[in-house]
């Protein structure tokens, strides 16, 4: 039996409905998990991007928090100014410093101030809602688009097949400065993702935190199957979940191996692998991702 | 006030940057701006300073930090030139766009291409239509009194727009030059502690940086250029203030030398108005009605005042270091619409001069000055090499 | 309405959207047979707009709740539904 009075200590209204996400964002669930994990003593900094627009439309604000918004790729520099000032002015045994944006934010043009901040050493958790490309703008391919998705920027055409890269691996990125915790969450593991961000902000100094967040319009899906995306694309090995802290990695174990058919058939920015002609090998290439992600961090119970 | 010491620019600035108690410091090394932020490390090192010095991977960044942090509520200060001051233009337009009162010095350089690090001042002309309050020095001891100013009027409840002290690189900060500069409890009467409108705070959360559709954007814009005409007057109390605090004169929005019976008025910024003033007195010598009127505040754009100082002048010879190319030189153009539709028409001429670090000389003012006499002048460069073949041009 | 330095903004104002006024085709109904009162319906979704103290007390607050359908898909006993936006039940 939970009561209301006791559940509203639990924060879980730190974003303030009336936003205008789409139904079945992705995005604005895990925005709303991490304040919830995250309580009333802290300082978002937010990118432009879905988030920033459909929560900040003067005068107009979703946000029970003191939240700031400047530029795009600025989020990690801005952050740092801020985590500075509660610094020197004594408050950041108090105050805690979030700062977040999406993944074109992170994986590309925000990247050179992620690294700065994180070299740096700031006390920032650094929060990237990866829904696998430039939603806001209208679907444009990032760094962190997969492999062969459709994009408007990275269409399938007469000579082309999607995306022709596979995603930036900025986890890596992140763990390669050397910081305390990085971690890859996912908005179908809501629980999981509410004891990544608790552990992340119990921990001092910078800090990454990845989560896999669908997209019902920018992947074609049904909006009320964010959830079941989400945790497909961590069931197949393709969105593996894991986290580093001081260096010792744990990942979350899958039981069973779903095929990627399974996750990608119903995705429309995936469609065009499953149409007249066969794509059985680029199918078979994104499944090789799936496998190696698999061997590398050990998913699979034995 | 400590009188008399022999100080390079970088240390007087770097000195006086510190008394004004910036909380957090966030700068990105370019020529000829890395002695100043070199200074305030030693300065923030030997624990002189109370402050974060954050040091960043670009001045996007740089401009980011403070950004962050003057909406914490802080004091702070940051610093750059030329390539820095273009690559974290977004976020200057930024700052004044959230009314938060950073103040910055623009140590001015010439911008690539070709890469070229001496002094002009198209850096910080480029940032004009920004929002921010422009201030020009025509010495070390200026660069300081208008520092200190500069956070006075920027943090003004009636202004609270950043504000950003030029001064020519090389020629100032880098020049030894003996320098008067207050004492700290006499920086702490004329400056108190930063007392924001608004700020980040869990005990009272704001949303700041929300964005505006095309139902209320305009309005801001409204708002800065209205505050920045009322601006004016705070600055020249400022300027009013600062002279009977420290017993020397600040001049406000701008310095007239020997202009009031002049004929002909030369107007420039920064440091070259030493050179124009020692022509105005040897041409004085022989005679001429000449003036210099050294212009301070360049934003806002003191018109009313401008138009009165000048009226009675037949020629006004604009000399600057900046060229809007394909246009007009930018100060020459707002001289020009100062008097536009007005009873007083002097003949105006623009003059561009010392671009990437040129020699100005005596002879060159002379020279122009002269030809303004005889014609209207549209923008004309003065001092080009006449023996170099320009390919496309002249050969 | 007041235009603030640098579009300041207090918190919650959002709440005066009534995003509810966008559904077209469905909306959750809480039967109210099965409900064990895990509260994830509550947690899942994005809105905020769920609420309910106990076993078979769960509801959507109509002046939020977009349609998504993400509660009733995952609620483990299959205590919501979605029906027509029209339907009187609901």
């Amino acid at each position: 039996m939970v009561k209301v009075e006791e559940r509203d200590k639990f924060n879980d209204h730190l974003l303030a409905s009336g936003h205008t996400a789409c139904p079945g964002c992705g995005q604005s669930l895990a925005a709303r998990l991490v304040l919830r994990a995250a309580g009333r003593n802290v300082m978002v900094v937010n990118s432009t991007g879905c988030l920033e627009v459909f929560s900040s439309k003067y005068p107009e604000s979703a946000w029970e928090v003191p939240w700031i918004h400047s530029l795009f790729e600025n989020t990690s520099a801005v952050a740092a100014g801020v985590e500075a000032a509660l610094k020197i002015t004594g408050q950041l045994d108090r105050v805690r410093v979030i700062a977040q944006g999406g993944d074109g934010s992170t994986a590309d043009i925000g990247l050179g101030a992620i690294s700065g901040m994180l070299e740096r050493g700031h006390d920032v958790l650094y929060i990237c809602y990866d829904n696998e490309a430039y939603m806001n703008t209208g679907i444009q391919r990032s760094g962190s688009t997969p492999y062969y998705a459709r994009t408007t920027t990275s269409p399938p055409g007469k000579v082309s097949l999607g995306n022709w890269r596979p995603k930036k691996d900025v986890p890596q990125i992140a763990l390669a400065h050397g910081i305390p915790y990085v971690a890859v969450a996912s908005v179908g593991y809501p629980m999981d993702l509410d004891r990544k961000v608790r552990k992340a902000l119990s921990i001092r100094g910078p800090k990454y935190v990845q989560i896999h967040v669908p997209c019902p319009l920018g992947w074609g899906t049904d909006p009320a199957r964010t959830i079941d995306f989400a945790r497909l694309a961590v069931l197949t090995g393709l969105y593996p979940l894991y986290e580093v802290e001081n260096g010792e990695l744990r990942a979350l174990k899958i039981p069973k191996k779903v095929p990627v058919e399974e996750y990608l058939k119903e995705q429309v920015r995936f469609r065009h692998l499953f149409g007249k002609e066969d794509r059985s090998k680029e199918i078979a290439e994104i499944q090789s991702i799936a496998d190696q992600n698999i061997e590398k961090f050990g998913l699979i119970v034995k | 006030m400590v009188k008399g010491r022999m100080l390079q620019g970088a240390r007087a600035m770097a000195e006086m940057c510190a008394l004004c108690r910036p909380k957090v410091i966030s700068a990105y090394p370019i020529t000829p701006q890395t002695l100043i932020v070199e200074e305030l490390s030693q300065i923030v090192a030997d624990g002189d300073l109370e402050a974060e010095f954050i040091n960043v991977e670009g001045e996007h960044s740089a401009a980011s930090v403070v950004l962050g942090a003057a909406a914490v509520g802080v004091r702070v200060f940051t610093c750059s030139s030329s390539q820095g001051l273009l690559l974290m233009s977004e976020v200057i337009f930024n700052i004044a766009g959230m009314r938060l009162p950073v103040v910055m010095i623009c140590v001015n350089r010439s911008v690539s291409a070709p890469l070229n690090i001496w002094n002009d001042q198209q850096d910080s002309i480029i940032m004009r239509d920004s929002g921010w309050i422009q201030l020009y020095a025509e010495n070390n001891e200026e660069t300081c009194d208008l520092l200190l100013q500069a956070h006075k009027i920027a943090e003004d409840h009636r202004v609270m727009l950043p504000a950003m002290v030029c001064c020519d690189g090389y020629v100032l900060p880098h020049a030894y030059e003996i320098v008067d500069l207050p004492s700290q409890a006499e920086v702490d009467a004329f400056l108190p502690p930063y007392d924001p409108i608004y700020k980040l705070d869990i005990d009272n959360p704001t949303t700041m940086g929300a964005f505006a559709d095309p139902e209320k954007y305009m309005e801001t814009r409204y708002m800065i250029q209205e505050t920045m005409k009322k601006s004016l007057s705070v600055i020249e109390e400022v300027a009013r203030d600062f002279g009977s605090s420290f017993g020397r004169s600040s001049y406000g929005l701008f310095e007239k030398y020997r202009v009031d019976d002049a004929s002909t008025v030369v107007v420039a910024l920064g440091s070259m108005a030493g050179t124009i003033k020692d022509v105005v007195d040897e041409l004085r010598d022989q005679g001429e009605k000449v003036g210099i009127l050294r212009l301070i505040c360049y934003r806002p754009f003191p018109k009313e005042a401008l138009y009165e100082a000048l009226s009675a002048a037949e020629n006004i010879v604009i000399m600057e270091k900046d060229i809007s190319l394909g246009g007009s030189g930018a100060v020459a153009t707002d001289m020009r619409a100062v008097f536009y539709g007005r009873e007083a028409c002097p003949r105006i001429s623009g003059f561009i001069l010392g671009l990437g670090g040129r020699d100005i000389t005596v002879d060159d003012i002379k020279t122009t000055i002269s030809k303004a006499q005889h014609q209207v002048a549209d923008a004309d460069f003065v001092g080009l090499k006449e023996d170099l073949e320009l390919e496309g041009i002249n050969g | 309405m007041k235009i603030t330095l640098g579009t300041v903004t207090h918190p919650g104002g959002s709440r005066v959207n009534k995003t509810g006024s966008w559904r077209t085709a469905s909306k959750p109904r809480f039967k109210h047979q099965a409900c064990v009162a895990c509260d994830v319906c509550a947690l899942v979704c994005p809105e905020g707009c769920i609420f309910g103290t106990g076993q078979n007390t769960y509801y959507a607050n109509e002046d939020y709740c977009k349609g998504c359908g993400i509660c009733a898909q995952v609620c483990p006993v299959h205590d919501i539904e979605m029906i027509p936006e029209a339907d009187e039940d609901g």
